[in-house]
């Protein structure tokens, strides 16, 4: 493997990453709902942008964290409310009208009060590159690869040993029966929004240092992230994971041996091809209709 | 009205009917009527070319907006790349009157139809894509357009945009903000017209079942895949119309007008005044255009304002604007009545 490949795959990896945690989220709420949260990818901003803000007023990266995770938590957690009772009275149409519409509002309440300048957030240990294979890579990048791995760790164990992500499954699967049985459905669709807006601002945060951020940076990630999780088959976890790091890896690719310019139409151009021999995603199922 | 229609003899009830019938389409026509008539004096009572300039941009948008009312409206099918469309329609009619130098109604002409045909083979290839994944796919053709704008300098002269040239029809050229207004306001009523008549028609009926309940429609003999399509080819069709016409007018178009943004901007429209209503979608059209003008000086504000508006909508007026007035209207009425 010569030093430029090895390049172009850590960079794939990072965006992967970053795309692959927010494709969770969207996987998370649509398992719990039935229904996308097109605003999925503010999470990302939000998180990032907070914990920017927060360490150029002199806190500590730790705390500057939590804060922003918190903050995301609970935007999230009122979206929510405007989602069930959208989801409740109208439909999946509006649904989707009104989580972009969401989305506008905290970007445009972010840039009201933080501006639209890009921001950054200190690399968690120094911009010292290692050389790995010949190839120069930032500490960052290892960061990201590695606290995505932990958090897919935890989830996947949660989600299959823990009594409320077993919960959770049953409830995707089979709401009215998982009610019957006492779990609490409701409960359910928080807990997707809650891990959604963690995973997001996770993403956020660590990526910030590498990729900076600003007020507008969720739609593009946010946008691809949903194909992600298209690509991976909508519903499957592992699906949404793949998805995320194929995208990443075919930008970096692209961007590394074809054209840098045509590189945001990767992803685009991956769903138009993929929905043509398999619109259900690598690892989906095909929908059963019941009338 | 019918009850009282119903307890009378049948043979005195067959003419009311059908003088009933003729007076409300003279209603519902001579109000149309005065509206235009009204419309056409504007620029003659008010002669600031600025207002006149935002009303033509006001009834390009209406008429993109009654182009995606037609697709919402009707089969429900939601298209987040409609500003591509409108970017192509615009660009190719102005390559070919521009540095290809075919006449400019040709150019036009041929830019509908590229449209039409680019709508064609997306509804072919998509349409069996529902809900979510008809959404996404026309976003991914959207973004496509415009980052394909964005990069062939050759051809579209990149990030800048390029500039185009007056529309000439048999040798007189298309200037003036005045000659403009009028022009769009035919395109306009006829749109509006067409689209009305549509609705009503045993096409629009079924189209509307399609909505409401696709497999039912199937299982009564819809042909629920041609409709969908023919009706995302005309929906497609007029708004790459409405995108020649826009670069024509304006004489200068950028790739930003194939943005993302731009596509939510008429979703918006179409959502505002009404899923499905074509008063609706004009009155969506006003609003959306308007906005930036009157928040000029606070732009910073625009995203927030813009989307305060369309999620307090889809949360407090989930029918939309016209018809939820329509109904507290009519409501009124009733209740006055009895």
């Amino acid at each position: 493997m010569d030093a430029a490949f090895i390049q172009f795959l850590f960079a794939g990896l990072t965006e992967g990453a970053r795309y692959a945690l927010v494709a969770l989220g969207f996987m998370l709420v649509y398992n719990a709902s039935g229904a996308l949260n097109f605003s999925q990818g503010e999470s990302v901003m939000l998180g990032g942008m907070t914990t920017a803000v927060l360490m150029q007023a002199g806190i500590p990266l730790l705390p500057a964290m939590a804060a922003a995770i918190a903050v995301t938590l609970a935007v999230a957690l009122l979206l929510q409310k405007l989602f069930s009772r959208t989801l409740e009275r109208s439909g999946l149409l509006e649904v989707i009208i009104m989580t972009v519409a969401f989305g506008m509002v905290v970007r445009g309440v972010v840039h009201v009060f933080w501006g639209t300048q890009t921001r950054s957030v200190p690399a968690f240990s120094g911009n010292d590159p290692l050389m790995i294979g010949g190839a120069t890579i930032l500490p960052q990048v290892l960061w990201v690869i590695g606290i995505t791995v932990v958090i897919l760790l935890i989830l996947g164990w949660f989600f299959r040993y823990s009594r409320a992500g077993r919960g959770f499954v049953a409830a995707s699967l089979d709401p009215e029966t998982a009610q019957l049985m006492g779990i609490n459905v409701r409960g359910v669709l928080m807990l997707a929004f809650a891990f959604a807006a963690a995973l997001g601002a996770v993403g956020g945060i660590v990526t910030a240092p590498i990729t900076y951020t600003y007020y507008d940076v969720g739609v593009m990630v946010g946008l691809k992230a949903v194909i992600a999780a298209i690509i991976g088959g909508m519903g499957s976890p592992l699906g949404a994971v793949l998805g995320g790091l194929l995208i990443g890896l075919g930008e970096s690719m692209t961007a590394g041996y074809l054209s840098s310019a045509y590189k945001d139409a990767v992803p685009f151009l991956m769903i138009t091809l993929l929905f043509l021999v398999k619109p259900n995603g690598l690892l989906g199922k095909a929908p059963i209709e019941r009338v | 009205m019918m009850n009282e229609l119903l307890i009378k003899p049948s043979g005195v009830a067959a003419a009311p009917i059908k003088s009933v019938i003729g007076q409300r389409v003279f209603a519902r026509y001579s109000l149309l009527f005065v509206l235009v008539l009204a419309l056409a004096l504007v620029p003659i009572l008010i002669s600031n070319s600025f207002y006149i300039a935002v009303a033509n941009l006001v009834m390009i948008n209406a008429v993109v907006a009654i182009s995606m009312t037609l697709l919402l409206g009707t089969t429900g099918q939601l298209s987040l790349g409609h500003a591509g469309f409108f970017a192509f329609g615009a660009y190719v009619s102005a390559y070919l009157g521009g540095p290809q130098g075919l006449p400019t109604l040709l150019a036009l002409a041929l830019a509908v139809l590229g449209t039409a045909v680019l709508g064609w083979c997306v509804a072919r290839l998509f349409l069996r894509l529902s809900g979510y994944y008809l959404a996404v796919a026309t976003l991914g053709i959207g973004m496509m357009l415009s980052i394909v704008l964005r990069n062939e300098q050759h051809l579209t002269g990149g990030p800048d945009g390029m500039s185009v040239v007056p529309f000439g029809v048999l040798g007189f050229s298309l200037q003036g903000e005045m000659v403009w207004y009028f022009v769009l306001l035919f395109v306009l009523v006829f749109a509006t017209v067409g689209s009305y008549n549509l609705l009503r028609s045993p096409a629009g009926r079924a189209l509307r079942t399609l909505h409401d309940a696709e497999i039912a429609a199937t299982s009564v003999g819809v042909d629920v895949r041609g409709y969908k399509v023919r009706v995302f080819v005309l929906s497609t069709a007029l708004t790459g119309l409405m995108g020649a016409l826009y670069a024509h007018y304006a004489g200068f178009i950028t790739p930003a007008s194939a943005s993302f943004t731009h596509s939510v901007q008429f979703v918006m429209m179409a959502v505002i005044g009404g899923i499905g209503s074509v008063a609706g979608a004009v009155l969506g059209a006003v609003i959306v255009t308007l906005l930036p003008n009157l928040l000029a000086g606070a732009a910073e504000y625009e995203v927030l304002v813009v989307g305060l508006i369309l999620l307090s909508t889809v949360l407090l007026l989930p029918r939309g604007m016209v018809p939820t007035l329509t109904a507290w209207y009519r409501g009124r009425k009733g209740r006055k009545a009895s």
